[in-house]
């Protein structure tokens, strides 16, 4: 299903690149005040499903991510809420101010890895593999109790270098279709790809329940169907550069409100 | 993977309608698709699903293999007494699934 859906993307996005060649690009980052979330580019019923929390099959990870926040786990026996107590109050805002700075990793590091900084270093347990149901559930689950807050990564000069990392990433024209993500996102977001509309490279829903993989992933995930849509050799999940990527991606959308765990098609 | 997701009203009046939503964590995998080297992945999905009111079953539904992933169904059913919505899922390989939900009728 996902394969014939990234065979499908590269096909489309082959028309684009022949597209594109056609017309003259004028570079531009969207005007903060034109950004608009995917949530606004989406169907009725699919807007319906993030709207109704009793609806949004998200929630199933949500829970289960409230069960292993207070569930004691690894050679320390500790449970998360053991320190960090109810999520409600002590992770309030955390997702919005991630992918965030490390000091002994010296790089920003993005919110699934600073949950397995605690899992190995606090409950001396193994670190959750990125993309399991545990680690997305947990993402989930703290993403929430930041859900309507305003994205707000710190940029400063620690920070700095890594941001322009991501943003040299993103105008970077790569892969076999040669296509930057700016090209879509910043300067062709309005149009559409074979009907689907192109939007605006909004990270601020994650994780979030996509219909098309029937299931909850991370931004990652996504940036990786982005990736081979446009036949470029995906990074490695919480490699430098997508961390650089998701830095920027957050920073662009900075102010915008995080919509933890949305619905997308 | 938490099971289900269950919305029943806590409290309603005596005789009025009330709307009841389920979610069942299933991948609801169809029998139809094959692995990239030809595989045939076998079906796994939920088949039955029955929703019993103080002992009564209210509503119950037969499902199929293009239903999608973690189904959702929501129906109607009528607030007559005080007491206990059982649901149950049950499907391919065993799985099943039981939840409870309280109503206080007044
Ligand atoms: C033994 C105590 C302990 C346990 C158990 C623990 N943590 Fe932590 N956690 C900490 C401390 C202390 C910090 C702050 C560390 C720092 O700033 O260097 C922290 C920081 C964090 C942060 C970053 C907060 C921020 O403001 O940026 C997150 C997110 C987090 N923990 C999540 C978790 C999760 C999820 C679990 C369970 C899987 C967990 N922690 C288990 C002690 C713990
Ligand atoms: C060929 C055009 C194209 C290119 C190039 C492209 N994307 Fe996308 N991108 C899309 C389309 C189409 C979608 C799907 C929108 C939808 O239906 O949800 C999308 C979705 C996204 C989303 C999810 C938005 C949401 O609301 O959840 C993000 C984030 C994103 N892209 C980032 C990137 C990044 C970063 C790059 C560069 C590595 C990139 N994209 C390259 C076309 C493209």
């Amino acid at each position: 299903m996902s394969a014939s859906g990234d065979r499908r993307a590269a096909v489309l996005a082959l028309f684009l690149a022949a597209m594109l060649s056609a017309i003259p690009i004028s570079a531009g980052e969207i005007p903060l005040a034109l950004r608009r979330s995917g949530y606004d580019f989406m169907s009725r019923e699919t807007r319906a499903m993030q709207d109704d929390d009793s609806v949004n099959p998200a929630m199933l990870w949500v829970k289960d991510g409230e069960a292993l926040w207070n569930a004691r786990a690894g050679s320390a026996d500790r449970a998360c809420s053991d320190c960090h107590g109810d999520a409600r109050q002590s992770m309030k805002g955390v997702a919005a101010r991630y992918p965030a700075y490390d000091p002994a990793k010296r790089r920003p590091v993005n919110l699934a890895q600073r949950i397995n900084i605690c899992r190995s270093e606090r409950q001396h347990a193994p670190a959750l593999a990125y993309e399991s149901a545990n680690l997305l559930a947990l993402a989930a689950y703290l993403g929430l109790q930041s859900r309507g807050l305003p994205i707000a990564v710190a940029i400063d000069e620690r920070t700095r270098p890594f941001l322009e990392a991501g943003r040299e990433i993103f105008n970077r024209r790569q892969g076999q279709l040669n296509l930057s993500c700016a090209q879509c996102h910043d300067e062709h977001w309005d149009k559409k790809l074979a009907g689907n509309p192109i939007t605006q490279a909004d990270p601020g829903g994650y994780p979030l329940y996509r219909l098309e993989w029937q299931g909850l992933g991370s931004l990652e995930r996504r940036l990786r169907n982005c990736l081979s849509g446009t036949r470029t050799q995906a990074y490695a999940y919480g490699s430098p550069e997508f961390v650089d990527l998701e830095l920027f991606l957050m920073w662009r959308w900075r102010g915008m409100k995080v919509e933890t765990p949305a619905v997308r098609p | 993977m938490a099971r289900a997701l269950i919305t029943v009203p806590a409290s309603a009046r005596h005789g009025e309608i009330i709307e009841i939503k389920a979610i069942v964590g299933h991948p609801m995998e169809p029998g139809f698709r094959r692995t990239q080297l030809g595989t045939l992945i076998p079906r796994d999905i939920v088949t039955q699903f029955a929703c019993t009111y103080n002992g009564v079953e209210v509503f119950s539904a037969d499902l199929y293999p293009a239903i999608s992933a973690n189904p959702y169904l929501a129906f109607f059913t009528v607030a007559t007494e005080s007491g206990t919505l059982v649901f149950n899922w049950i499907g391919d390989n065993g799985f099943s699934v039981t939840e409870s939900a309280a109503i206080a009728v007044t």
